[in-house]
């Protein structure tokens, strides 16, 4: 200001902390002030026009059908029970699609790193065409393509008891028989065990010296122990197996070429950007850290895994809850190839039957928000459990 | 950050402004800006379809036409906003259009919860299935354990459950986001059976890499009475849709076709005749319209019969049947509307 060298007159409205408050005040009341007109006019309108309002549409039946659903639902089934499916299909597709995308992110970003020209190249290859491509596009390729590629159900693709077609891949359904709950109590016993083995592989590391190869040891033991119980029921599993009728194929399980390649989809187009993530974390670490390993006369694989990476987390961690983010968000677009998640179910039919356009794209809303806010505070907490404790 | 708070306060006076500008009648707002907005379909032949130079076609986007004729007096002052099935209902609800003319369906829970007014019946429908001539399928009783496409949406999401589920029959739906899409899903082998109203098949059918390979089941499975859309509360507007639909079932039913209504109109004694084309008396007042807004209907666009046979007569690749759709006095025919007078 230009009165910067004379004293100023000390009146309240001169004072700097004041007008600031004044101004906060007023912007505050301005915000509150626009946000109550708009709700106004939002209910005037809505009422001039006869548009009926909130979520009392939840308990009346829904009529139409999902065609994916892991809980027990059809037509006669309300639409708050409808959303409910919708949201489980969301959690699934968005849960293995980020278990996957980490998966394939970590293969291509150590391939790209690799030594090997040809290994390296074919990486670079799949990080820059799957990056650049929109991931709409993608969803498409993977379901017209992968559709036009297979035989119809007649002719269907056969592996031992399962089939491939273009309505899906189907596999045998086991069915539990009675006395499956004995093989539940072997199941308990062997992780139980397998823990056991981990505790006691530990101390006597820590007391010896000497390594014990404990992860596959109890592998074994829960494969081992769980197949004794199993032949001690006398195998009380039947099979549901898939067979060919006039249209289709009945019984088995079955997974619906729209989940396959929405989830396809979703995990290699966001395993390019982790990819690049990872790439990034491990070149972050100094050589010197390596150098220093490998005189310790550590084994390169144990190198990578306990000096390199551990560092390397640190950088990784940050971005890579972006991308988990990204990806739980753009499981909306399976929506555009009939994968039946929370934008398709609740803002494509449920909006269209019942017309509450506000109540259902605000729950929309409501859901992707949650969802982002609580994988972000899980990798926070990951974060914080990764990151240099100083001593 | 004073001129800031200046900018917050302006600006939230313009928008009350806006909204009060909002609240005059359609009719001024379209004669001030000078045409209709009208919605449309994203591309169903003969309903509304845009051509390689985007030009709108179809009995919709007649609908359409016939209004911007009976303010206007020319056809062309119409602008067009394509929309998928789940935008329509909002686009016309946030008064983004001034006409939903979508081969929408008639229904109650539409009509009374979703603050729209249907207008009128320019298309009786009803709800159909197409399947692939190979399966040897010859009515929709035998489609037990078929995979059924359709487009997301609609009344045929319900229609096609309440069928399968009346029946007893079992069924696996794939519905998806755009018709275009489940159109391709369903001609990729997807799906058994694609389900739409039967207008749509015959159009649809014609985008199909083989059309003669598809054959569409006898069964009409629901009523589909379709028809101009327009929002709630503005009864002079509705009103004006309404009856620029009737004059052209009016016109037909008389004999006035686009090429002889000039004629008739210069020679005609008939009182009746004089009072629809603003000869005599002045019928357009009644709703802040021209003299000769009716004349002007049945000149640019033509009469129901004209629109019907230019669309999807059987002169045209959708090749329907007059049908239902027939004027009320032929056989079959149900098109009836309220005399002009």
């Amino acid at each position: 200001m230009s009165d910067k060298t004379t004293p100023s007159n000390n009146s309240f409205l001169n004072d700097a902390g004041n007008r600031a408050l004044i101004f906060q005040i007023l912007l505050l009341a301005m915000v509150v002030f626009a946000g109550y007109y708009l709700f106004s006019n939002l209910q005037a309108n809505l009422d001039n026009r006869g548009i009926s309002t909130g979520f009392s549409f939840f308990n009346e039946p829904a009529g139409f059908p999902i065609l994916i659903h892991l809980i027990e639902y059809t037509e006669a089934n309300t639409y708050g029970r409808a959303f409910v499916v919708a949201l489980i299909n969301t959690f699934v597709i968005s849960l293995l699609g980020i278990i996957l995308a980490t998966i394939i992110g970590v293969i291509m970003g150590l391939a790209r790193l690799s030594k090997n020209w040809l290994v390296a190249r074919l990486a670079t290859v799949y990080i820059e065409t799957l990056r650049n491509i929109p991931l709409l596009l993608q969803m498409f390729f993977w379901y017209f393509a992968v559709l036009a590629a297979l035989p119809a159900p007649a002719q269907s693709y056969e592996f031992a008891d399962f089939l491939l077609n273009k309505r899906g891949i189907y596999s045998p359904n086991p069915i539990t028989q009675d006395g499956f709950g004995l093989v539940i109590v072997g199941f308990i016993l062997s992780i139980v065990a397998s823990i056991g083995v981990i505790v006691w592989a530990k101390k006597r590391q820590t007391r010896t010296g000497l390594w014990f190869p404990a992860y596959w040891a109890s592998l074994g033991v829960i494969v081992g122990i769980t197949f004794i119980f199993l032949a001690m029921a006398g195998f009380p599993i039947e099979f549901d197996l898939p067979t060919k009728s006039r249209f289709n194929v009945t019984g088995g399980m079955v997974l619906p070429p729209e989940f396959v390649a929405v989830l396809v989809a979703l995990s290699t187009y966001t395993g390019a950007f982790i990819a690049e993530i990872v790439r990034a974390g491990i070149l972050s670490v100094n050589w010197g850290q390596t150098e220093a390993a490998r005189s310790l006369g550590l084994r390169d694989s144990m190198t990578q895994r306990l000096i390199v990476l551990p560092q390397a987390l640190r950088v990784i961690i940050p971005p890579l809850t972006s991308q988990y983010l990204n990806l739980a968000k753009n499981s909306s677009l399976g929506a555009a190839i009939a994968y039946p998640e929370l934008v398709a179910v609740v803002m494509g039919t449920t909006l269209n039957q019942t017309g509450q356009a506000i109540e259902t794209i605000g729950l929309c809303m409501l859901v992707y928000g949650s969802l982002s806010l609580s994988i972000s505070v899980f990798m926070n907490w990951y974060n914080n459990k990764m990151s240099l404790i100083e001593r | 950050m004073k001129s800031n708070v200046c900018k917050l306060l302006s600006t939230a006076a313009i928008a009350a402004t806006i909204s009060a500008g909002a609240a005059a009648s359609t009719l001024e707002d379209v004669k001030a800006k000078g045409f209709v907005q009208c919605g449309v379909s994203t591309g169903v032949p003969g309903f509304s379809n845009a051509d390689d130079k985007g030009n709108w076609t179809g009995i919709d986007v007649d609908a359409c036409r016939a209004v911007a004729s009976a303010i206007f007096g020319d056809a062309q002052k119409v602008k067009f906003t394509p929309l998928s099935a789940k935008e329509r209902f909002t686009a016309l609800q946030s008064g983004e259009i001034d006409i939903l003319a979508r081969n929408t369906t008639w229904t109650y829970t539409r009509d009374a919860s979703l603050g729209l007014d249907f207008t009128a019946v320019n298309f009786y429908d009803g709800q159909g299935f197409m399947v692939r001539k190979d399966l040897g399928v010859k009515s929709a009783m035998d489609l037990d354990g078929a995979t059924v496409c359709t487009e997301q949406g609609t009344t045929t999401e319900l229609n096609m459950a309440d069928f399968f589920r009346k029946n007893k029959l079992s069924y696996v739906p794939v519905v998806v986001q755009k018709a275009d899409e489940a159109l391709a899903a369903y001609d990729s082998g997807r799906c058994d059976v694609y389900t739409t109203d039967k207008s749509g098949l015959a159009a649809h059918r014609t985008k199909l890499a083989d059309p003669s390979a598809h054959v569409i089941l006898p069964e009409t499975i629901s009523k589909e009475p379709l028809g101009p859309v327009v929002r709630h509360g503005d009864n002079q507007w509705k009103d004006i849709v309404t009856w620029s639909m009737y004059v052209q079932v009016n016109a037909e039913e008389m004999d006035i076709s686009s090429k002889n209504v000039a004629k008739i109109k210069s020679e005609t004694n008939d009182p009746g005749i004089k009072r629809l084309l603003g000869v005599e008396g002045d019928m357009g007042a009644q709703l802040e319209l021209p003299a000769d807004w009716a004349y002007n209907i049945i000149a640019n666009v033509g009469n129901y019969g004209e629109v019907f046979e230019r669309n999807v007569g059987p002169s045209t690749p959708v090749d329907l049947p007059r049908g239902l759709n027939a004027l009320w006095t032929e056989a079959g025919g149900i098109m009836y509307a309220p005399p002009v007078r």
